[in-house]
């Protein structure tokens, strides 16, 4: 149980931060009139690198900007809050997320490199990680090459297979112990243990166990290969994907010092993002989609029947991982959503820069629109990844390669767009998006909502905030998410299908909470964004054509009551998949028109661009 | 429209300072430097602490042993296994050279003759009378860790290695590719905004380290590996140049194992930059000098960026600045992104409300007066401090 400077009903004032990848955000909470609000954001970049080195700096920076913005007194001299609150300065409480480790960059080993080093490989992929070098016996390196491969690589982890149940066992020691002779040095500090995952030779783990058991978190999972014809990747890689979330994502240079600062213990960001997109499922009982999209990372949660899962993608992410989005997406994806001319080497040069200086930010709209062609990109590819997970389970598996694990497991997935009455979003860019239908339609261009699905998103990035704060704090956590956090933007009405441009998609009636009937016929390329307000309903009847559907089956009519938000009301008749015209300038004059038709971005400045 | 709330009160005012975080990359002409020097495995340590080494000095060695050659002893004598011993001519354990005679055989007073001579020079490591098959393993080969920088010897870590140290010009890059080399500093633009071309890489450039200007172009990367220069410094690279060179495009930036042929560092970015006017003039200041070049980069938490090490005597500067040094009105700062990118000045005012950009993003911003003397704004994420 936390250590709390007072019960949480004499508590006054709130700090709460999240250690991004790329930012550090402080939000400031205040209970005024019996009542938890949001008071006060403060940002500044996240300072994992020399010469700070040290997370904490960021935090002292963002509260100091809060400090500047209020008036009201935050840090203590001596480092960290001024706790508690003393009626002029200080908090009640200060809690923490973090994901200022960033992405996942890990190394496998096995004994033969065609085998249990592809298996490993593969689980390794799957759990969305960067695999920077695969150790095997064969792979025609001396033993000392390889230790020095590990230390230079610095890996954030490392998953270890080798023999089949009750096979091979020395080999399997050699490359256990070649791992440890190693001592490899993790760049996240002293403070941080390197995650071993064993999933080799079950006979072999009480030897295993005792050669590791000190400087090592070690985990051990069934054998990815446990006889030779089969392959059984599923357990390592949930596996590897856990020990990513709970130990490599959440540390960084400064952890230790941090963890002396905070009321509570830091908690991952995709765990308190998660606590909060199961707020949702569970206010409005129904199947909810979210996405926490950030520097290094893609977070995808789906709640779907009351089932929870949660995906991060390791690499996908618009800063640090911006040009591995660039490489597993293809820049050609990136520019189908950039609508004027723009020469492919000027965008992968900015997206290299970006990576580069993670911390900076779009200041032209042009750099804007380039961003939001990622996002939908990092988002598209997060919630694959995320399907790869959210499956239903599976037996042994027989060896595949690793286009048909992928297509079977996005086949085998339960998360279909239909099904889902709710989309989410959180995570800097979307949150920051300076228009709200910005974060709307690359929510809804990026996974392609189906039938019709409520828009969500956080309003000033506090849902990582929230969650860490609701462990110790519900009722406030609560107050603030419902009031201040959760953004409704509106309604996607889309029907799945795609026949030819031009033709009809769909006939909608459209009952105005005014009494006024709205009727609109789409067409295949179409999109239009009908003002309804946050507080507002409106009675919809949708009549597909033929081919298509909006939930109630091909051709099949369809009424509903939808729910206003601060973007509105968008009727999408683009088609499913999204229909792209392959002629480059019809291409660029749909994107126009769809921005337009939404109001996306300033006219003018669009203008200017074209 | 712009529709995002902004909830944040504001009071007009100025702050007196405010923070740029962006990466903090060294440029100082003179620094002691300290370098780990590790062997991956246990062996010998040539230097003691105070030794003064040169970069080419082996700081410590060990041996692995040798690739072994199994050679069919008794086949070849064509004999049966158990036989074969007494037609030994070396012994277990003894060294043997390449083309040595291993076993000899001789019937019908010297008519036949058959003798089996040893693959390579080594070692006999063992005879089997079961499959009449010997082992000769190889001389061992061994792994040694040179100094990299050449200074004194401060720290020895028995068996496995040293810490050297050195005072030197020491400068990061922004990124780079490949490991460590040496050479000497030729700058080869006149300025720091002229493209280092092929045509300007001469024979005389092997072994060199070569400064460019704003942009270094493929073919001119092609030709140094075909010379045999040893690094590249440039301001800027085309990505698709990197990725024809490289041969791979560029996930997340964890460098430093490519085999290229050479060492590339960009101080400034992607595309054509311009060599910061302080990195090029100090690097024309050490022309000639022998320098260390690592283009290892990785950038995510813990990162590493490349470096360019130069060895010399001149007086250490005072260091300790930057970590608690923020932006104020004055500050020398350039511009990290579009659309002013490259962009250098000095800090005008840093308003504490927030602003309204091109992009209607509401941000913290500072006004910067350009060189040029005219007045911009920009987010304070977009701009670093230049250390002076």
């Amino acid at each position: 149980m936390a250590d709390l400077s007072k019960p949480t009903e004499e508590m006054q004032f709130i700090i709460a931060t999240d250690v991004g990848s790329t930012t550090t955000k402080a939000r400031f909470f205040h209970k005024k009139d019996g009542e938890w609000r949001f008071l006060v954001a403060g940002e500044a970049p996240t300072t994992v690198e020399a010469p700070y080195e040290d997370v904490t700096l960021g935090v002292q920076n963002a509260v100091r900007e809060v400090e500047e913005l209020t008036g009201h007194k935050l840090l203590a001299p001596e480092g960290g809050m001024i706790i508690p609150y003393d009626g002029e300065k200080g908090v009640d409480l200060y809690c923490t997320t973090s994901s200022a480790g960033g992405g996942l960059q890990m190394m496998v080993a096995g004994l033969i490199k065609s085998m249990t080093a592809e298996s490993a490989n593969r689980a390794a992929l799957g759990a969305g990680a960067i695999v920077m070098d695969v150790i095997a016996r064969d792979d025609g390196r001396q033993t000392y090459q390889k230790i020095q491969r590990i230390r230079s690589l610095r890996p954030d982890m490392i998953l270890m297979a080798g023999g089949t149940d009750g096979g091979a066992s020395q080999h399997v020691m050699e490359i256990a112990e070649l791992i440890k002779a190693a001592e490899p040095k993790p760049r996240l500090g002293a403070a941080y243990e390197l995650p071993i995952v064993y999933a080799g030779n079950k006979t072999l783990r009480p030897q295993i166990e005792e050669l590791m058991n000190t400087g090592f978190a070690l985990e051990m999972v069934d054998n990815i290969r446990p006889t030779l014809e089969q392959e059984n990747t599923e357990p390592a890689r949930r596996a590897v994907h856990e020990l990513f979330m709970e130990h490599v994502m959440s540390h960084a240079p400064g952890y230790t010092k941090l963890m002396k600062w905070t009321d509570i213990d830091i908690m991952p960001t995709p765990a308190g993002e998660g606590m909060a997109i199961q707020l949702i499922a569970n206010t409005f009982n129904q199947n909810v989609l979210g996405v926490g999209l950030g520097g290094a990372t893609t977070n995808v949660y789906s709640i779907v029947e009351g089932r929870f899962v949660r995906s991060v993608s390791a690499n996908l992410g618009m800063s640090y991982s911006v040009t591995n989005v660039m490489k597993e997406a293809g820049i050609d994806n990136i520019m189908r959503w950039i609508p004027f001319n723009l020469d492919k080497e000027e965008i992968a040069s900015r997206l290299m820069n970006k990576m580069i200086r993670p911390t900076t930010i779009p200041q032209t709209l042009e750099d804007l629109i380039v961003e939001h062609s990622v996002a939908r990109e990092a988002l598209r590819l997060g919630l694959q990844h995320h399907r790869t997970i959210a499956t239903r389970l599976k037996g042994v598996q027989v060896e595949r390669t690793i286009s048909d694990m992928f297509d079977q497991a996005v086949e085998d997935s339960y998360v279909k767009m239909m099904n889902i009455d709710i989309c989410a979003g959180t995570g800097g860019l979307l949150s920051h998006a300076p228009r709200r239908i910005q974060s709307m339609l690359i929510l809804t261009d990026a996974w392609l909502t189906e039938g019709i699905t409520r828009m969500m998103q956080d309003s000033v990035f506090m849902m990582p905030h929230l969650g860490v704060l609701s462990t110790v704090y519900r009722d406030a956590a609560w107050n603030i998410f419902d009031k201040d956090c959760l953004v409704r933007l509106g309604t996607s009405i889309a029907a799945s299908g795609q026949e030819k441009f031009g033709e009809k998609v769909m006939d909608l009636k459209i009952e105005m909470p005014d009494g006024k009937v709205l009727e609109e016929s789409m067409k295949l390329g179409d999109l239009k964004l009908i003002p309804l307000g946050p507080e507002e309903e409106a009675k919809v009847f949708v009549e597909p054509a033929a081919h298509y559907d909006i939930g109630a089956g091909p051709g099949k009519e369809l009424e509903a009551t939808v729910q206003g938000g601060v973007a509105g009301l968008l009727l999408d008749a683009r088609g499913r998949p999204l229909y792209f015209p392959e002629d480059d300038q019809k291409r660029k004059e749909l994107l126009i028109k769809w921005f337009k038709a939404t109001n996306l971005y300033d006219e003018k400045e669009l203008e200017a661009l074209i | 429209m712009v529709d995002q709330e902004t909830e944040k009160k504001t009071n007009g005012e100025e702050t007196e300072e405010a923070h740029a975080y962006t990466p903090g990359l060294k440029v100082k002409k003179a620094t002691m430097v300290e370098k780990m020097r590790r062997l991956p495995l246990l062996g010998e340590v040539f230097v003691k602490e105070g030794d003064t080494i040169e970069h080419t000095d082996i700081v410590a060695r060990t041996e692995i042993s040798g690739d072994p050659e199994i050679v069919k002893i008794s086949m070849i004598l064509g004999m049966e296994p158990e036989d074969t011993p007494r037609y030994m001519t070396v012994e277990v354990g003894d060294m043997v050279e390449k083309g040595q005679q291993l076993a000899f055989y001789k019937a019908l007073f010297g008519l036949i003759k058959k003798e089996v001579k040893s693959p390579v020079t080594g070692t006999l490591e063992s005879f089997s009378e079961v499959t009449g098959q010997a082992i000769v393993r190889g001389a061992p080969i061994p792994v040694e860790v040179d100094a990299y920088i050449p200074g004194k010897v401060i720290e020895v870590m028995p068996k496995e290695g040293a810490i050297i140290e050195t005072n030197a010009a020491f400068i990061q890059g922004i990124f780079g590719i490949g490991g460590e080399v040496h050479g000497e500093i030729h700058v080869v633009t006149p300025q720091n905004d002229q493209v280092l071309e092929a045509d300007m890489i001469k024979p005389e450039h092997k072994d060199k380290i070569l400064v460019g200007g704003c942009l270094v172009t493929l073919d001119a990367m092609k030709k140094a590996v075909e010379i045999g220069v040893s690094a590249i410094v440039s301001g800027g690279i085309r990505h698709d140049d990197l990725t024809t060179f490289t041969g791979e495009e560029i996930g997340v930036a964890i460098t430093g194992q490519e085999e290229v042929g050479i060492t590339v560092i960009i101080t400034e970015g992607f595309g054509t930059m311009n060599m910061s006017q302080r990195t090029f003039d100090l690097l024309k200041e050490f022309e000639g000098y022998s320098a260390s070049v690592n283009g290892t980069t990785q950038i995510r938490a813990g990162v590493l960026r490349p470096e360019i090490i130069i060895p010399h005597n001149l007086v250490e500067e005072d260091e300790g600045e930057a970590l608690s040094q923020g932006m104020v009105p004055g500050t020398p700062i350039r511009i990290i992104r579009q659309p002013y990118f490259g962009a250098i000045g000095k800090v005008h005012s840093l308003p504490v409300e927030l602003q309204q950009l091109e992009s209607e993003s509401m941000v913290r911003v500072v006004n910067i007066e350009l060189d040029e003397g005219n007045v911009v704004t920009v987010p304070r994420a977009n701009v670093e401090i230049i250390e002076e």
